[in-house]
């Protein structure tokens, strides 16, 4: 059985804040599960399946399922780190496509900033039982940015990959930010501007980074028959995939990311290739991770990312291939540290037509969103959706 | 120069399934674990080797000779370190830190050597240096 058809994003909501001192967790998840119901034009008791991940309060989705008096027949709690949200668009189409529920609720919320979360430079003991990685991890020092880096240093060795061409993705998703009014940092940067930030972990500089905010977003994923009746422009689940990258019992290999396989098992069920589409949603924790993705999904060779992002390339309206249009998690908005769920709402905008005019892709009619989640350089999910406008 | 005798490093939480690791670390020697249905050793250790799901795997002692897959310098920490991948001669490829150098002269595919460091109150752990 496949997904193709089966489902549509009906409705989409990103908070405006960045910063949520005055709210509660709860009530973020609340607040964007409303505004996507609303964007959808259904009401709450049309939910009938829920889905969330670890930034959910309490286990697993009881807790908000309990705070929105949702009644819902299926749930799926699947985390996978920041690309969960991407995960559960699949599992949605999957779980409508066999009939389990009809109108699928996403959520995401966090507030790193207002807990002030050292997010990305200190290693995190997970508490607990340890994980059996951990004893063998955790006493090193790894850290968000310190596992990501040797990705970008190994790729460098192999493939002589500049910290120059890692730039020009910063550079691109600066250029997108200036037009979102929401987004946290607007100001175009340079590709010295980012060389010559400084540096975190070699090689990644701190405009190598991404932003840390506080926030979220929701997508209602819903049977055809519910979207043939609703008015918002009609956005298709064409293919997903998902995939755990591990060390591999020391094989380790940190040149490609799981996207070497979700890339081609949701371009084989969509039926498209990666030169069909219009434009690109592609996680931005850091630079290196775009770039390696980009390898991976097959929009360039192995090898070749350092190449194809640079001069612009990613820029709309400049560039082969327009990526993260509203700024991305690099420049715009990373709530929760998970930056899955913001990459589909772009896609969708883009696929309506509803982007910021200056960096609307025309005729957009084809789009991926593809997430990383956990830490690209010691184990990751990965998870591919290819969405159509019909 | 920073190295890890200024750097507070975390005891190891240990299981029973990895005791004898950490018991051979503590008198200075690396153990991998080795599977003797397919012949492959794989790190972290496990009963079950995660290439052919047997349970015939066998402690042995890596020779401690090994080459720097990736690193990286975390510069933002209180005292600066160096993270890395170590593949060892024995195949398997360990997270670990390279201490006792120069960071600033570290490369892919360096040749180190197995060095042990102190934690707060646990057993040592295994590092490298430059060899
Ligand atoms: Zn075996």
């Amino acid at each position: 059985m496949s997904i193709k058809g089966k489902a549509y994003i009906a409705g989409i909501c990103e908070h405006p804040t960045r910063l949520a001192t005055d709210l509660s967790l709860a009530q973020i998840h609340a607040e964007v599960a409303k505004g996507a119901l609303e964007d959808a034009g259904l009401t709450k008791d049309d939910v009938d399946g829920y889905f969330c991940a670890g930034d959910a309060p309490g286990l697993g989705p009881m807790s908000m399922v309990e705070y929105m008096g949702l009644r819902p027949r299926h749930v799926d709690s699947t985390d996978t780190g920041g690309s969960s949200y991407i995960l559960h668009v699949g599992h949605a189409a999957e779980a409508i496509a066999a009939g389990k529920c009809k109108v699928a609720l996403i959520t995401l919320a966090g507030r790193p900033r207002a807990e002030g979360m050292a997010t990305g430079t200190v290693p995190r003991s997970r508490g607990g039982t340890p994980t059996p990685d951990e004893p063998f991890e955790f006493p090193y020092g790894p850290t968000v940015v310190n596992m990501y880096a040797q990705c970008a240093m190994r790729h460098m060795y192999e493939f002589g990959t500049t910290s120059e061409q890692l730039a020009w993705i910063k550079v691109a998703a600066s250029h997108h930010a200036q037009y979102n009014p929401h987004a946290l940092l607007k100001n175009v940067v340079t590709v010295e501007e980012v060389v010559n930030s400084p540096m975190i972990s070699d090689p990644l500089h701190r405009l190598d980074c991404c932003v840390i905010t506080d926030g979220g977003g929701a997508i209602v994923v819903v049977a055809p028959e519910i979207a043939a009746k609703l008015k918002r422009p009609k956005v298709k689940v064409l293919g997903a995939s998902e995939f755990i990258k591990t060390q591999m019992g020391g094989k380790v290999d940190l040149t490609y990311s799981g996207a070497r396989f979700t890339g081609p098992a949701a371009f084989a069920e969509a039926g498209v290739k990666p030169s069909d589409i219009k434009y690109a949603s592609i996680y931005d924790s850091f630079t290196i991770t775009v770039l390696m993705q980009l390898e991976d999904l097959g929009f360039c060779e192995k090898g070749k990312g350092g190449q194809f992002v640079a001069d612009g390339n990613l820029i709309s309206g400049v560039g082969k291939l327009p990526f993260n249009t509203d700024g991305g998690g690099l420049c715009s908005n990373h709530p929760a540290n998970r930056g899955g769920l913001t990459k589909v709402l772009e896609a969708v905008r883009q696929l309506r037509g509803e982007a910021h005019p200056k960096v609307q892709v025309p005729n957009c009619d084809l789009a991926v969103a593809h997430g990383t989640g956990g830490s690209l350089g010691l184990r990751h999910g990965s998870a591919t959706v290819i969405l159509e406008r019909e | 120069m920073a190295d890890a005798k200024e750097r507070k490093l975390p005891a190891p939480a240990i299981s029973p399934e990895t005791q004898p690791y950490w018991d051979a670390a503590a008198k200075g020697k690396l153990l991998v674990r080795k599977c003797t249905s397919c012949g492959e050793a794989h790190h972290y250790p496990r009963t079950i080797c995660p290439f052919c799901f047997s349970d015939k795997t066998e402690w042995v002692e890596a020779s401690g000779k090994g080459t720097i897959y990736s690193y990286s310098v975390m510069r933002r920490a209180p005292v600066p370190y160096a993270i890395a991948y170590v593949t060892l001669a024995e195949g398997p490829r360990m997270v670990t830190n390279i201490v006792d150098c120069d960071f600033d002269k570290l490369k892919c595919e360096q040749a180190v050597k197995l060095v042990f460091k102190p934690t707060e109150d646990g057993p040592p752990l295994p590092m490298f240096t430059p060899a």
